[in-house]
């Protein structure tokens, strides 16, 4: 924008360009706004997005075994995996071995490497106990102490354990087994499970997402279609539910499904089944459907309605005006002005369900597990951050690409929440 | 990690409660069982030493500890925790090292280490109360009632839903004995890949019959609702539901799985030696006696299992008998091995989850 291609520039009072001016204050006013947003960025990045990249962090990065063995685990870093271990690489582990008990840190060591092997944990803590009487040669001694030193598949776990960075935890968070010669393997199929609950956490947030639509569509209709007053009233309806306990509404859906509760005594009142044949509505993949259903519904209603109430009613008056039948005027004037609110439903009500744990673990029985369930497990069980930091980023990951998806059919910016 | 653990600090250092220095802060599993530890340690200990108990529930597992420790800002000091999480939390570094002559001896001079049974007392624990996992069925329903764990795997001699725990733990066991193994060596056998098979064939005759339930309020639900017509849950709350609510229902006491529930020091709490005073406390087998008197699990030392009464509320209730540890209930037992179970949780757990999923 230099003067001399530009016509004539028109100046402010003080000689400047006015655009320069202009530009200069829009400026101003940008960081300003920028600003006041600043606060919230800043919590978000504290206290969301760096925490949660630290935690998956996790999931790839795991240093307990190098940390604290320092003898084994340059010896095992440069082992090909296959060959016969050698004797240095015994006498290096009895040296750790050694060493991490007298420093208390065998115990650490011990439930990383049992990650990798089953029992691998009592293998490392008992020959810890007698690691300091063992002398040389130290393959046979320790051949000798527990046979399992002379398997190949012992050394193989081990040399994954040592690993700083591994992969070892995202493949076993998609049924793969990673194993010490660098190879990639299925799991053992008893042993697959977790494709299988990530494949039921999408099919069954899918189900409660389409539950909901269906469901919470015509509520948001009638909600914005009648008068103020009765309106409000029947919003407290929704809302209600929204502000009690997921425990207590849970366990209300437990009274009413399970085999001698309300629904199985009614139909059995009206003859619809006998005393033997009443349904098994509850602790199955049912009852998990109609809690969750239920619990997510108003995440639902309420985009929905917010959209609703902006649409003038002139559109499908004019549209029957103009001689569209109801079905005409609903599908192709009224519906796709809803389709804003419809988007943000689904989304909301979609990532909320995947992320699902307390409902299907208390009605979800046999075939309502889902993977936040796993996660779960092993946050607080199996202390097993890095593979529950694993399977968090396979979920998040899962998310992005439907979200992904999404906006390539629909278009996040056409998405609103009123 | 360090920067993980900053942020977790950072965490921590909000949801900090407002414990008062000299206050001890202990954590257990509510309900019941913790008013039974009120009752006869947390009361009598705060009149004793002038020190306040805070009493704060949880429901198992390390998370929290991990977090406290991690984040190098504990607030828990005395945990109630599960033998097999202890064994965990004591090889991670989360928890104290208690030295086991802090534990007083028995009224009649026995040293504490031979009043406590084998392996109650391990380099971070020291155990206080046996519980035990059971099977038990409604007395209106079922008549005769199932008497060995075989007619709980039995459809044809007893129809109707089972409740099951859905963990491995103790239902692997419970498959194998109603399999034929011999209590004492039900480890032995699951510690071998036909084992486990075994006890997975034995589950799969009853898999489309089982209710499974994951807290153990919810188990007496389950039979309270009619919803199965038998079901593993803990003798405490059996015990509760039939003597103190008065609902029918039974247990059977044939290969009951028991577990020793331990008191540890969460590593780093604020107030460690009034913590160890207050394990040392509650390990004086006549306090112990005194909660055996509130909750129908036994008291972990063998003098203190002598000196059992009756119940707080009714004298005519004698205890005893609802004990895990009562001689006639002891016939087929499994003690718990918490050291398999360090070992092979994770992958019993997969194969248990996988198998379910199966359909």
């Amino acid at each position: 924008m230099t003067p001399s291609t530009s016509p004539e520039p028109v100046l402010a009072v003080d000689g400047t360009p006015l655009k320069t001016k202009l530009a200069r204050a829009l400026m101003v006013r940008r960081i300003r706004a920028l600003g006041l947003t600043l606060p919230l960025l800043a919590f978000l990045f504290a206290a969301f997005i760096i925490p949660v990249l630290l935690f998956l962090w996790q999931g790839v990065h795991d240093d307990t075994y190098a940390r604290y063995m320092l003898h084994s685990t340059p010896v095992l870093e440069a082992w090909d995996g296959v060959s016969e271990p050698t004797e240095a690489m015994y006498a290096a582990l009895q040296k750790d071995l050694v060493q991490a008990r007298k420093d208390k840190t065998i115990g650490k060591v011990a439930t990383r490497v049992n990650r990798e092997l089953p029992g691998g944990r009592s293998l490392f803590t008992s020959s810890a106990r007698k690691a300091a009487r063992l002398e040389a040669p130290y393959r046979e001694a320790m051949i000798d102490l527990k046979p399992a030193w002379g398997r190949l598949e012992t050394w193989q776990a081990l040399r994954v354990a040592a690993a700083r960075y591994t992969p070892a935890y995202l493949a076993t968070s998609v049924d793969l087994k990673y194993r010490g010669d660098g190879s990639i393997r299925r799991q053992d199929e008893k042993r697959r499970i977790h494709l299988t609950l990530f494949w039921r956490t999408a099919e069954i947030s899918a189900l409660v997402t389409i539950f909901c639509l269906l469901l919470g569509y015509p509520v948001a209709y009638l909600l914005s279609n009648l008068p103020a007053r009765r309106s409000n009233l029947l919003l407290i309806l929704v809302l209600l539910p929204f502000w009690t306990s997921i425990l207590v509404r849970t366990t209300a859906w437990v009274a009413i499904l399970q085999g001698n509760g309300v629904l199985n005594d009614l139909f059995v009142a009206f003859g619809m089944v006998n005393e033997d044949g009443r349904f098994s509505m509850i602790y199955n993949r049912t009852g998990t459907l109609v809690a969750m259903t239920h619990i997510l519904l108003p995440f639902m209603i309420l985009p929905l309605y917010a959209v609703m109430r902006t649409i003038p009613k002139a559109y499908v008056q004019a549209a029957h005006s103009l001689g569209a039948n109801g079905w005409v005027a609903f599908w192709r004037v009224y519906f796709p002005q809803t389709l804003a609110g419809v988007g943000a439903g689904v989304v909301l009500v979609f990532i909320l369900a995947t992320g699902y744990y307390i409902t299907p673990a208390l009605v979800g029985g046999q075939d309502g597990q889902m993977i936040s369930n796993l996660i779960d497990f092993h946050m607080r069980r199996s202390l097993n951050w890095p593979l529950a930091a694993a399977m968090g980023f396979v979920l998040l990951v899962l998310v992005m690409f439907l979200y992904w998806l999404y906006d390539r059919v629909s278009g996040i910016d056409r998405m609103r929440l009123g | 990690m360090r920067l993980f653990a900053l942020f977790l600090a950072a965490g921590t250092w909000l949801a900090a409660s407002g414990a008062l220095a000299g206050d001890l802060t202990v954590v257990s599993w509510g309900g019941p069982y913790t008013q039974s530890q009120v009752e006869a340690y947390h009361k009598p200990w705060t009149a004793r030493t002038g020190h306040r108990v805070l009493s704060e529930d949880y429901s198992g597992g390390l998370s929290e500890i991990k977090s406290q420790v991690m984040a190098g800002n504990v607030t828990w000091d005395v945990v109630d925790i599960e033998a097999a999480e202890g064994l965990l939390g004591c090889d991670e570094g989360l928890l104290e090292e208690i030295d086991p002559a802090v534990l007083p001896p028995a009224p009649d001079g026995t040293p504490a280490e031979q009043d406590f049974p084998e392996g109650a007392i391990s380099p971070c624990m020291i155990g206080h109360v046996v519980a035990s996992m059971v099977f038990a069925y409604d007395r209106d329903r079922l008549s005769p009632g199932p008497t060995t764990i075989r007619d709980f795997f039995d459809l044809e001699k007893f129809p109707g839903r089972r409740g099951m725990r859905r963990s491995p733990k103790a239902v692997l066991e419970m498959a194998l004995v109603a399999d034929g193994v011999l209590p004492d060596q039900v480890y032995e056998v699951l510690a071998t890949p036909e084992g486990v098979n075994r006890a997975f064939v034995r589950l799969d005759s009853i898999k489309e019959q089982v209710v499974w339930w994951e807290a153990s309020s919810h188990a007496t639900q389950l039979l309270a609702d009619g919803e199965v017509v038998m079901s593993m849950a803990y003798n405490g709350r059996i015990f509760d539901a039939s003597e103190l609510e008065g609902r029918s229902l039974a247990i059977v006491w044939d290969a009951q799985v028991l577990e020793i529930g331990h008191w540890a020091i969460v590593k780093g709490a604020p107030n460690r030696d009034l913590a160890l005073d207050y394990i040392a406390f509650a390990s004086k087998p006549e306090n112990m006696a005194v909660q055996a008197s509130w909750i129908s699990y036994a008291p972990v030392r063998h003098t203190a299992s002598e000196m059992i009464g009756s119940h707080h509320s009714n004298p005519e209730l004698d205890m005893r008998p609802h004990m895990p540890t009562w001689p006639d209930n002891l016939k087929t037992v499994v003690w718990q091995d918490v050291e398999f179970w360090a070992d092979y949780l994770d992958e019993l757990n997969e194969r248990f989850n996988a198998w379910l999923a199966e359909g």
